[in-house]
């Protein structure tokens, strides 16, 4: 793997965001060969997002030829609702640019039948030519997507529970109010995202610091998802000082070297 | 990019670099217009796979809904109480002239006159939506005659009536018709008011009190019968008194039935009242107030001598008087002047200064659902203004139907 550490979230955030316009510029997508990017949600990503809409409209970048595909939803929130992953996609994202609404692909939450729904997405990325970087970011319970602890290594595509943790930390998008969030979601497995060809992760602040530990100095465990990552030839855990908070200092110096 | 046509081939317009007025905010968010209404670009994005047909920079204007003016008398020589031969001319020049004010849709407005003026101007008057020949007409507003003799202000005291023998039966003998009539302005101290209040409220007529004596309990009764609105607050009623606050005391009355609100209107132009008092109503209640003209034919054109109604009024800068003596008698000033004084004048900021003429408006006629907001399935009426809220544009219906050219006009 590849870790680079920088000094805070905004350096961070653009190193990450730098690093997919370099590489969908080096691609020189076109009608017919497009660049797949898989994406993320959560307040992480958020810096990446913001740096990828001002080289859009600085015109350094266009998503003309882009297909993106996120890695999750929520079940049963309604698609216009503040904190479903459509909404945080389209104002976080999507309005700013000049991707093609064809190409934006998200996991419907309401559809009837959610199986089949799941097995349509992973068509659709087949049907695109897999993905090219599929970006990240990591749980404080080293979950990857909502693949929560458990969840198998190879899982593809699916409807998960959300686990205990994962409701609290989201429980202050929802008023608080533990009985508004959603306790189910549909994700893409831990499969899913390894048959990308290239993994970015983004892991900021100190809160994740354990969890980056488990995911990268630990074994490969089904309990911290991310850990997987230790198997793809083409990973890169992009964070800032405060995520190697828990790792040796061997570690970091390495790779800071 | 093309927008998806499996639900409409019509085109879509994306109006950026701007800042929209929506819940109340100034936000900076693009502005998205399909066929004549206020597009979700969100829904289109998700369910349409839509995008924008035009983008058009809106060089960082500030984009409101178009203003509502629900008190106008005429403007530009024209005087809405005047049976004239060439009234529907007249109409539909002042509704053209107004676009430049940022008025998109109003209530042409008349002022006591003889039954035989209501009956041959009323008819030619119908409901009808803006566009590039000028703002859109929401229904008449009647403004007497059915008002008090000790507060008719500028009102012809021999065309003054009541309704004492027949109630409703006389008000509609009075008018003729009521078929394009959106508010009635009467002084609810009248004998068999609450009667006519009720039948015209049952009817969807908004019932405003003015040119009036009444005092707060009266006036709180008129309420409780269905008026919702005062005519320009503070003219032409008694003053605001601390045993008895009249009209003036709905403002803060607690004998609103609830889930209503009473609006009123106020002229501020800077004469008709005080900016202290002009702060007092809106401090007391923001929520209702809503800006009007009151403008008269004489409004857009040099000072001097015109009509209002039965009267002749004089012009002088922006005071307009009955001819030689010191009482108001409507207003010159222009809807987007009021906006910018009554900001100047309160302090508030410039969403509430555009909300009192646009929101409070609609909220006031119950069409908020599809004017005086910018809200998605709105009709797209709206204004591109500069930070200093003049307008520089109108649109109406997603079509621009008047802009300020370079030289300024």
């Amino acid at each position: 793997m590849r870790l680079v550490i920088l000094e805070d979230y905004d350096q961070a955030s653009e190193w990450a965001a730098k690093y997919i316009c370099n590489r969908i510029i080096q691609f020189k997508p076109s009608q017919g060969r497009y660049f797949t990017l898989g994406l993320p949600t959560g307040n992480t990503p958020l810096g990446c997002y913001k740096k990828l809409i001002e080289y859009h409209k600085k015109g350094d970048l266009s998503f003309k030829y882009v297909k993106t595909f996120n890695m999750d939803e929520y079940v049963g929130l309604p698609r216009n609702h503040p904190e479903s992953y459509h909404s945080y996609m389209w104002n976080n994202f999507f309005k700013h640019i000049d991707i093609d609404p064809n190409n934006a692909h998200i996991l419907d939450g309401n559809a009837p039948d959610l199986q089949a729904e799941c097995d349509a997405f992973e068509k659709k990325i087949e049907e695109a030519g897999g993905i090219d970087l599929f970006v990240g970011g990591i749980g404080p319970d080293g979950h990857i997507a909502f693949n929560e602890p458990g969840s198998s290594l190879s899982s593809r595509t699916r409807l998960k529970t959300l686990a205990m943790d994962t409701i609290l930390a989201n429980a202050k998008y929802f008023d608080g109010d533990l009985s508004k969030v959603p306790t189910m979601a549909l994700t893409v497995g831990v499969g899913t995202v390894m048959d990308a060809r290239e993994v970015m992760i983004l892991i900021t602040g100190a809160h994740k610091a354990f969890a980056l530990y488990k995911a990268i100095e630990e074994g490969v465990n089904h309990m911290w998802t991310v850990s997987a990552f230790q198997q793809h030839p083409r990973t890169i855990f992009v964070c800032d000082e405060d995520a190697t908070l828990e790792l040796r200092v061997k570690t970091v110096k390495y790779f800071k070297g | 990019m093309p927008s998806n046509k499996s639900v409409s081939d019509a085109p879509i317009v994306q109006f950026t670099n701007c800042r929209i007025l929506r819940s109340h905010q100034l936000q900076r968010e693009d502005l998205w217009v399909r066929e004549g209404k206020i597009l979700n670009p969100e829904k289109l994005f998700f369910e349409e796979k839509g995008s924008a047909d035009i983008q058009l920079d809106c060089k960082d204007s500030i984009i409101a809904p178009g203003f509502i003016d629900v008190q106008i008398n005429g403007g530009f020589g024209v005087d809405f109480s005047l049976a004239t031969d060439d009234f529907k001319s007249g109409i539909d020049l002042v509704s053209q002239k107004i676009l430049s004010h940022g008025v998109t849709s109003f209530c042409p407005t008349l002022v006591t006159s003889p039954p035989a003026v209501y009956h041959q101007v009323l008819p030619q008057i119908s409901i009808r939506n803006g566009g590039a020949h000028g703002a859109g007409i929401l229904g008449a507003h009647l403004e007497g005659p059915f008002i008090s003799k000790e507060k008719k202000g500028a009102h012809p005291e021999h065309c003054l009536r009541t309704f004492e023998a027949g109630a409703f039966q006389d008000l509609l003998a009075t008018y003729g018709s009521l078929d394009c009539v959106r508010i009635v302005t009467l002084a609810p101290e009248m004998k068999r008011s609450s009667e006519v209040i009720w039948e015209l409220t049952k009817r969807g007529i908004c019932v405003s009190l003015g040119h009036s004596v009444a005092n707060l309990s009266q006036a709180e009764d008129a309420v409780q019968h269905g008026a919702t609105f005062i005519t320009h607050l503070f003219n032409a009623m008694l003053p605001f008194h601390h045993r008895d606050p009249g009209i003036v005391g709905l403002l803060t009355s607690d004998k609103i039935p609830a889930g209503r609100r009473v609006f009123y209107g106020m002229i501020s132009d800077g004469i008709h009242t005080n900016p202290a008092a002009l702060r007092i109503a809106h401090r007391a209640h923001p929520k209702g107030l809503v800006l009007v003209t009151d403008a008269i034919a004489g409004m857009g054109l040099a000072p001097g001598r015109h009509t209002l109604g039965q009267q002749v009024v004089e012009i002088d800068g922006l005071n307009t008087y009955i001819a030689g003596t010191k009482t108001l008698s409507g207003s010159v000033a222009t809807m987007d002047t009021c906006v910018r004084h009554f900001q100047e004048a309160t302090g508030c900021s410039a969403e509430i200064a555009l909300e009192a003429a646009s929101l409070h408006p609609a909220q006031l006629l119950g069409i908020e659902h599809k004017k005086g907001t910018l809200n998605y399935d709105s009709d797209a009426d709206f204004l591109m203004l500069n930070d200093d809220l003049y307008v520089q544009a109108t649109y109406i219906a997603g079509e621009e139907v008047w802009r300020q050219d370079a030289l300024g006009m």
